[in-house]
């Protein structure tokens, strides 16, 4: 099968989908004549011209804001919010409009537009255009926050975001846009809301999502070499959040690790810690483990960059503390 | 005046109907929250009605507003009947999003009326991506954007407006200026001449008017929306009015205020302006004024009649339209 790249799979996303819908449009910072400053929508405007995708004033708020008023009148608007750590200025537009207006007007009206942002830390980008921002968003009802890891997720996945008919955040780790990865030629969707089971395994669940599923990836091989069997789940997203697929994990491995790059304090693995506790604490063998960044904001350097983002070996401590301990 | 010499004497009388209606609609309500029927809180239009009477008169239907905290009329106008605005207001499963909404963000797309927000402000940006579609869809529909003296102070009055001078859009502004932000007057909040000279930093005029004269404020709004609708871009109205009563009826209308400044202003209300000048022109007979009032007297006894019978809804109505019915192929697992 080809292998493109995280990037041209979003792209190619975009493409299908606004060829097969003309009420699908782009609008974000430098998207249109730049191509976006990660060059996802290099070449859009080429095709679309300047009514289907183009570039705004520096405007978060304006930006998201607008893409809502567009929604309501019947258009279909992916925002590129260029930076997730710049949804602070969109916050009100993403929280208090998009997500609630099918509640507020009795289901009269909905807000189909996504809302695309590079996440994730990587060296030299410092606090402001680094931080992991799944879990600000995932106590709002009415979102939908996905978090693709691979080409071919990141392809099906937003084409589904564009098509459902309520907001969608989507959430594109900067680190991986140059990782390529098997996409199928044709159409297809990636049912939003179903975990992948990535690596099966029976003796412990790691959890991740973006670009920590890759690390889990990778400490589950350095596991299996150990006799470890570790099953890996890429989440793809945190709402809806796949607890079916969790759970029958948790019961047949009776050991979780959840990883996430966002701080592990009221990150979102907590929210998956309490579900396993609520519903599987039965099977559970030893106590829950998280993996995820500390309590610091991501740095600048690469070598205190480095300290911040969870590795591969985080997940093999996390996990060999599951394996040496029991519930008491 | 183009636009006003051009009103039948149906549409004048119409117009009056509208401010009165909405006068007696506003101090009905405020009886009611003082008797305690009401769940929710009124913040009073009184003296701000020429604003949206004189700028939804003969929009169009596909037009879309976006009324203020303090936009009632704008709901009058639109279509919005008294009996679903009271039933919001009882928190009646005959309200706004079936009791889910207060009356204050009541949405009907079909009507043309885009659903406000409690951030007031914040839904500046909302009204401009409207415009947007408008244009990108090339209808030449407008969306007429109310929003107050305070509002136009958060950073979304600037990028709203900045983002529809960019790219031309078919929208107004119309900035209802009562002097007060909820407690503080404007002296205390704003540092500038005006808000109309705003506009100029965005590329499109800004006009300071008398919003209490409901024809200046529809000879405004009919001129910048004939301007949006031929693609010439967004115009700011600054309507100059005030609040004849407290920020909300939980306040006072005399809290930190002098009740000579309410009366000052009680003399240029806007209903007696339209009522002298329409018996001036013979348009308005003796006869019609009690007829008037008495049709409006009985709508509203009608609306709250129909609330205090209509049911409340029920616990489970909570959990409804969080999401919009999606495909089970596209999203699984939604739960609440």
């Amino acid at each position: 099968m080809r292998e493109i790249t995280y990037r041209e799979a979003i792209r190619e996303a975009l493409r299908e989908e606004m060829r097969r819908d003309d009420r699908v449009f782009i609008l974000g910072e430098d998207v249109a004549v730049p191509g976006g400053i990660f060059k996802v929508t290099q070449g859009l405007l080429a095709e679309f011209g300047p009514e289907r995708i183009f570039d705004t004033p520096l405007s978060e708020s304006a930006i998201v804001g607008a893409a809502v008023g567009a929604s309501l009148m019947g258009m279909r608007p992916v925002a590129e919010v260029m930076f997730a750590d710049f949804t602070t200025i969109a916050m009100d537009a993403i929280v208090n409009h998009a997500a609630k207006i099918h509640y507020m007007s009795g289901g009269e009206v909905s807000a189909p537009l996504v809302v695309r942002m590079a996440y994730g830390a990587g060296p030299k980008w410092g606090s402001h255009h680094t931080q992991s921002v799944e879990s600000w968003l995932a106590n709002v009802p009415g979102l939908t926050i996905v978090m693709p890891s691979t080409s071919y997720d990141a392809k099906g996945l937003l084409k589904a975001a564009i098509r459902t008919p309520n907001p969608v955040v989507f959430l594109e780790h900067k680190l991986l846009y140059n990782k390529k990865g098997e996409v199928p030629e044709g159409e297809y969707i990636v049912l939003i809301g179903k975990a992948d089971i990535k690596r099966p395994g029976d003796g412990v669940t790691i959890v991740a999502s973006g670009m920590m599923v890759d690390r889990a990836l990778g400490a589950a091989r350095t596991l299996a070499q150990e006799g470890v069997s570790a099953e890996v789940i890429d989440l793809r997203s945190v709402q809806p959040l796949d607890e079916e697929t969790i759970l029958a994990s948790v019961e047949k491995t009776g050991r979780i690790v959840i990883v996430h790059e966002a701080p592990v304090r009221g990150g979102f693995g907590g929210e998956i810690a309490a579900v396993v506790a609520s519903k599987a604490l039965g099977f559970l063998d030893a106590p829950i483990q998280r993996v995820g960044g500390p309590w610091t904001p991501v740095p600048f350097g690469p070598i205190l960059v480095d300290a911040y983002v969870p590795k591969e070996a985080d997940i093999i401590q996390a996990v060999r503390t599951t394996q040496g301990a029991a519930v008491a | 005046m183009g636009y006003s010499d051009q009103l039948t004497e149906k549409d004048l009388i119409q117009m009056y109907r509208w401010l009165v209606l909405i006068r007696a609609f506003e101090d009905r309500v405020g009886e009611l929250w003082t008797k305690g029927s009401l769940m929710e809180s009124p913040h009073g239009s009184q003296g701000q009605e020429a604003i949206a009477v004189g700028a939804c008169y003969g929009l169009r239907q596909q037009d879309q507003v976006l009324p203020s905290l303090r936009t009632r009329g704008a709901f009058f106008v639109k279509g919005i009947s008294a009996r679903v605005q009271m039933a919001g207001m009882y928190a009646k499963a005959t309200g706004a999003a079936r009791g889910k909404a207060t009356a204050h963000h009541i949405g009907d797309p079909q009507r043309g009326v885009l659903l406000g927000s409690g951030v007031v402000g914040a839904s500046i940006t909302v009204a401009v991506g409207a415009a947007l579609a408008f244009k990108l869809q090339r209808k030449d529909n407008i969306v007429v954007d109310f929003f107050g003296d305070g509002a136009a102070q958060r950073g979304d009055f600037h990028e709203g407006l900045n983002f529809a001078g960019v790219f031309k859009l078919p929208v107004v502004f119309v900035l209802e200026n009562n002097q007060y932000a909820e407690l503080t007057p404007l002296a205390k909040h704003f540092a500038g001449p005006d808000f109309a000279c705003r506009a100029q930093g965005y590329g499109f005029s800004g006009i300071r008017l008398d919003g209490n004269d409901v024809f200046a404020v529809y000879e405004a709004v009919q001129t910048a929306a004939a301007r949006a609708r031929a693609g010439e871009g967004p115009t700011l109205l600054e309507c100059v009015t005030y609040r004849l009563r407290g920020h909300s009826e939980s306040h006072p209308p005399t809290e930190l205020r002098d009740i000579a400044e309410i009366e000052q202003w009680r003399a240029k209300d806007p209903i007696p302006r339209m009522r002298a000048h329409l018996t001036q022109r013979g348009i308005l007979t003796d006869d019609l004024v009690p007829k008037i009032d008495a049709e409006v007297e009985a709508e509203i006894d009608d609306a709250v009649k129909y609330a205090e019978e209509s049911p409340s809804p029920p616990p489970e109505e909570l959990y409804k339209d969080v999401y919009a019915p999606e495909s089970p192929e596209l999203v699984v697992g939604r739960r609440s």
